[in-house]
């Protein structure tokens, strides 16, 4: 790098606060030279989309820059964009630095067509006329990967996928050949395969066009493929700074060693597998299929009927943890909610819980209301978003002891000695009895929801993505919890994810979803060291690790992650048609023609 | 600050890496939720002052007959259409306490309007704590004593007096207990129609929310005015002024429940979906202990500020069937029954205060609104603006 060279963006000294306190930001130093990726990297609160908000004074109403410069090197010399007025300020926005925002739902406007909004860019800050700037929309949408541009443009935005979405975002970027790209957290509302892709795309781009990037994001994987500096910050101030490498081989930092070692990683090498010999099954789902009736609005309607699921066997080990990974829209949730008897499965499909080992077991689809009941008290529930499963009205005991009222179980005394006995569990301070879920952080809070789902003594835990809304490290604690919960306890675990690396840690056995039906299923070493079927390898491929040598693989991402009728012959679906899933090897199922 | 290499920088700070786990992480958010919204709502200036006049509107009701000096219905056939008296203090350089100079009337009969010549020779000073016409104190002790009063041979008309020569003033307090409470009978009504409605079309859905949703609809796309008139001139003429204030109440709740039903059943829609709904499901809850442990709790503040917005609705209804004399008749009063008094527009032009009584209807109002702006923006005491 030339050092002698005046960097693209100076930040210095920058200083952010809300209302008229003392400033939550502070002394945050960066610089961003041209063709060069800079990382921002925090958990949530650390205040990293602020600090790149402030770049484009598009903070919130209620905080306040207090200090600091931001200069930009242009053609006219440096100016600095803090004291710039409004607008002059708009000529830039766009124009020299354009913005990509984390939730491609809510950043393109559903009224108007895709096209429209991304031609705007050129009509307002280069004078194009619509049919010139239409030309270059196109080539844009090309570049992007839009194999159809002509028809991309013409859509609304609903009619496209989260990640096409995301790469119409890109080309909106794009198209005014910004100098500085900022990128915050541009993936993560993504499936992994689509992450890897949209990040490659933007690698890409950046060395045609030379443009710098600043890529704000929570997950060290994602720097490490694609960085060239990052920026540790956490409670609003940079805890270390640096080249890529030498962050992330030799931290100095505590919290940046902390971040890289929660950061979870797929086993490279094959550890000996122990042969589990006794089968003794709590939970098994025979062939499971949901179909869902889509009605337009009314029952006047016609309804159309999708297949969520279709044909699903699994078998819960006691004491064990089997995993289902999929990508959204995979069924995998279905699948949680029809084991618990949420959801009913469709005709043919047979659900059966075992309470006791060597008990005959019971049906779960056919039991009459206090059967259930009772069924509900040994097999419970912890949910993805710990925002939104615990009631704000309601104090912590009286979330605890719900449980224990309904099944209408001990004294009032008995339930909050119960209720301080789960806050132990989980790790929490038996002095928060009387606090509001809002007082908690998002891994407290999802320690309570295990703690409520362990209220009823259950012996049987559906975790439906317990970990994908906390931040890295705060997962690994809550992986942690649930681990030792259930060796003490001697709990199963049917564990829903749609991260690999999550489920490398904590499954004794991973079945692969996509489309509603199962894919490849093993154990999961021999799953992450020899997988067989496309989709599992590009899952494997997008797992992006904190480490300089781990690069993703992106041909393999797009030979998987494509539609299934693209995939090798072997293994393609066509229309309703899948392969059979058949034992390749003991223990290991894969849906392939043989 | 330590700078390892050139670009490499760690900051020096003192870390510690085992700070967060068990302390609450916004120790500010824990409280119960009254006390957040009151914390949020106590900012809200223009809430809190309307939030306070009406509190001592409402509290002023009982007393009404005691602060009033004269009954509602007491005539002066002396001084119709008498003009607003100012209470003195000083009479002729001198303090002798609040007092009011006597008044009589005559006949301009060239302008063929009455006129009043104070008599500035005789301070009759106000006595309090006086007898006068008989009341209800607090509603069931029968008493004469008034606040205050004029002494003998004297007037005192704060704000005038009407055409038959009755107090504007006090007949401003009287008719307040009858316009403030046809808000709340109307909104209870309102509220038990569109909560039950509301929610069982809410959480049942389908096809009963079909049907609800259709109701809604057609009574919504029914004028609102003729309506009212229709219904109103239903009320056999020969009940009694409780018997038609009670139904005009009622009238006004029946025909504003759709509003509240349409919220109710969005907010409990969208409650549904929540996670923390799903799990009590999942441990077995029953729906009525969802709905009461779950799904009230949550909106119950929410209902409380748009009862806030519905209540003005009300009263203006009862002002408005009042005014067109078909609402409460005398010898009710209501304040719309007195602006009925005040329909000839000469009489308004000739004797302004006649249309005293629109003020407390502005006010109240207005406040009314205030307040419900106010408890909207507070509700939500997690959001963060």
């Amino acid at each position: 790098m030339n050092s002698q060279e005046t960097p693209l963006l100076q930040v210095r000294d920058l200083a952010i606060g809300f209302g008229s306190g003392e400033p939550l930001i502070r002394d945050i130093n960066f610089d961003v030279s041209r063709g060069e990726t800079l990382a921002l990297v925090g958990e949530s609160g650390s205040g990293k989309t602020q600090t790149c908000r402030a770049i484009l004074r598009i903070l919130p109403k209620a905080a306040r820059i207090h200090s600091g410069s931001v200069l930009l090197n242009s053609e006219t010399g440096d100016i600095d964009l803090i004291a710039m007025s409004e607008r002059k300020l708009r000529d830039i926005r766009g124009n020299l630095i354009s913005m990509i925002f984390q939730e491609p739902m809510h950043s393109l406007s559903p009224l108007h067509r895709v096209g429209a909004q991304v031609s705007e860019v050129l009509c307002l800050h280069r004078g194009h006329s619509k049919r010139s700037a239409k030309e270059i929309v196109l080539q844009a949408f090309e570049r992007v990967g839009f194999p159809e541009p002509e028809q991309v443009y013409r859509s609304y935005p609903f009619e496209l996928s989260g990640g096409m979405r995301q790469r119409a975002m890109i080309a909106m970027a794009m198209v005014a050949k910004p100098d500085l790209l900022i990128a915050d957290e541009p993936t993560t509302a993504l499936d992994v395969t689509t992450q890897a892709q949209v990040l490659g795309l933007i690698r890409d781009l950046q060395q045609e066009t030379g443009m710098a990037v600043i890529l704000v994001t929570h997950d060290l994987g994602v720097v490490a493929n694609c960085a060239d500096k990052v920026v540790v910050m956490r409670n609003g101030r940079i805890m270390e700074s640096g080249p890529v490498a030498t962050v992330l081989d030799n931290p100095v930092h505590g919290y940046t060693q902390k971040l890289i070692a929660a950061a979870p990683s797929i086993p490279h090498e094959a550890e000996p597998t122990c042969t589990r010999v006794v089968r003794d099954p709590i939970l098994q789902l025979e062939n499971i299929s949901k179909s869902f009736d889509l009605r337009g609005g009314s029952f006047l309607s016609k309804s159309t009927i999708i297949k969520a699921v279709r044909g699903v066997n699994i078998t819960v080990e006691r004491g064990g943890t089997f995993a289902i990974v999929g990508e959204s829209g995979s069924g995998k949730s279905t699948v949680a909610q029809i084991a618990l008897g949420a959801r009913t499965s469709d005709a043919g499909g047979i659900i059966r819980f075992w309470p006791k080992a060597g008990e005959p077991p019971i049906e779960v689809q056919t039991l009459s209301p206090p059967e259930k009941r009772n069924f509900q008290r040994q097999a419970q529930m912890v949910f993805q978003d710990p925002f939104s499963s615990l009631s704000p009205r309601m104090q912590v005991i009286d979330i605890l002891t719900e449980p224990l009222e309904i099944h209408q179980i001990g004294t009032r005394l008995e339930r909050k000695d119960r209720a301080i006995e789960l806050l132990e569990q989980v790790g929490l301070d038996p002095s928060m009895l009387r606090r509001y879920p809002h007082a908690f952080s998002g891994g407290q809070r999802q320690r309570l929801s295990i703690a409520r789902a362990l209220a009823l003594n259950p012996s049987l835990l559906v975790c439906d993505e317990p970990t994908s809304a906390l931040d890295l490290s705060v997962q690994m604690q809550v992986l942690e919890l649930l681990e030792e919960i259930r060796d003490n306890l001697g709990l199963s675990y049917l564990f829903i994810s749609h991260d690999l690396a999550v489920v490398s840690r904590i499954a004794d056995e991973v079945a692969v979803m996509r489309r509603g039906q199962i894919v490849e299923q093993a154990a999961p070493d021999v799953l992450f060291t020899a997988p067989k079927h496309p989709y599992t390898k590009a899952l494997i491929a997008a797992c992006l690790e904190p480490s300089m040598d781990q690069k993703v693989d992106l041909e393999a991402v797009a030979i998987g992650a494509g539609n299934p009728d693209t995939w090798p012959e072997s293994f393609r679906f066509t229309g309703m048609q899948a392969p059979d899933l058949v034992e390749s090897e003991p223990g290991h199922f894969v849906r392939v023609q043989l | 600050m330590t700078n390892l290499t050139d670009d490499h920088y760690v900051d020096s700070a003192p870390y510690d890496a085992n700070a967060e786990t068990s302390a609450p992480a916004h120790p500010d958010l824990d409280a119960p939720n009254w006390l957040l919204i009151w914390r949020k709502f106590r900012r809200h200036k223009l809430g809190l002052i309307s939030a306070v006049f009406l509190a001592i509107s409402y509290l002023m009701m009982p007393f009404a007959g005691f602060i009033a000096p004269y009954t509602p219905n007491e005539r002066n056939a002396d001084h119709l259409y008498a003009a607003p008296q100012m209470v003195h203090f000083f009479h002729e350089g001198k303090f002798i306490g609040p007092f009011v100079y006597p008044e009589t009337a005559t006949a301009d009969l060239e302008q063929f309007r009455w006129v009043y010549t104070s008599d500035y020779d005789h301070p009759a000073k106000l006595e309090f704590f006086c007898k006068g016409g008989t009341h209800y104190f607090l509603g069931f002790i029968k008493t004469d004593r008034h606040l205050f009063c004029a002494p003998e041979g004297a007037t005192v008309f704060l704000w005038g007096a009407d055409r038959l020569g009755r107090d504007v003033f006090s007949r401003i307090f009287y008719g307040g207990q009858l316009s403030l409470t046809v808000g709340l009978i109307g909104i209870t009504v309102s509220f038990v129609l569109g909560i039950s409605i509301g929610g069982i079309a809410g959480y049942f859905g389908g096809w009963i929310d079909w049907v609800v949703n259709r109701i809604i609809e057609v009574l919504r796309s029914i004028p609102e005015l003729p309506l009212w008139l229709a219904l109103s001139a239903a009320v056999p003429s020969h009940w009694g002024p409780v018997a038609v204030f009670f139904i005009i109440s009622i009238i006004l709740g029946l025909l504003d429940w759709p509003g509240l039903a349409r919220a109710v059943r969005s907010k409990f829609l969208s409650l549904r979906e929540e996670e923390f709904v799903r799990a009590a499901e999942m441990m077995g809850a029953k729906p009525s202990r969802i709905i009461r442990k779950h799904l009230l709790p949550n909106f119950a503040s929410h209902l409380i500020a748009s009862a806030m917005l519905s209540i003005p609705a009300m009263i203006l209804g009862e002002t408005a069937l009042s005014f067109l004399g078909l609402g409460l008749r005398a010898p009710a009063v209501s304040w719309g029954v007195m602006l009925n008094d005040a329909q000839n527009l000469a009489s308004i032009e000739i004797y302004p205060w006649t249309a005293i009584p629109m003020l407390p209807v502005i006010f109240v109002v207005l406040a009314f609104n205030f307040l419900g702006d106010g408890l909207r923006d507070s509700l939500d005491p997690y959001s963060h603006d």
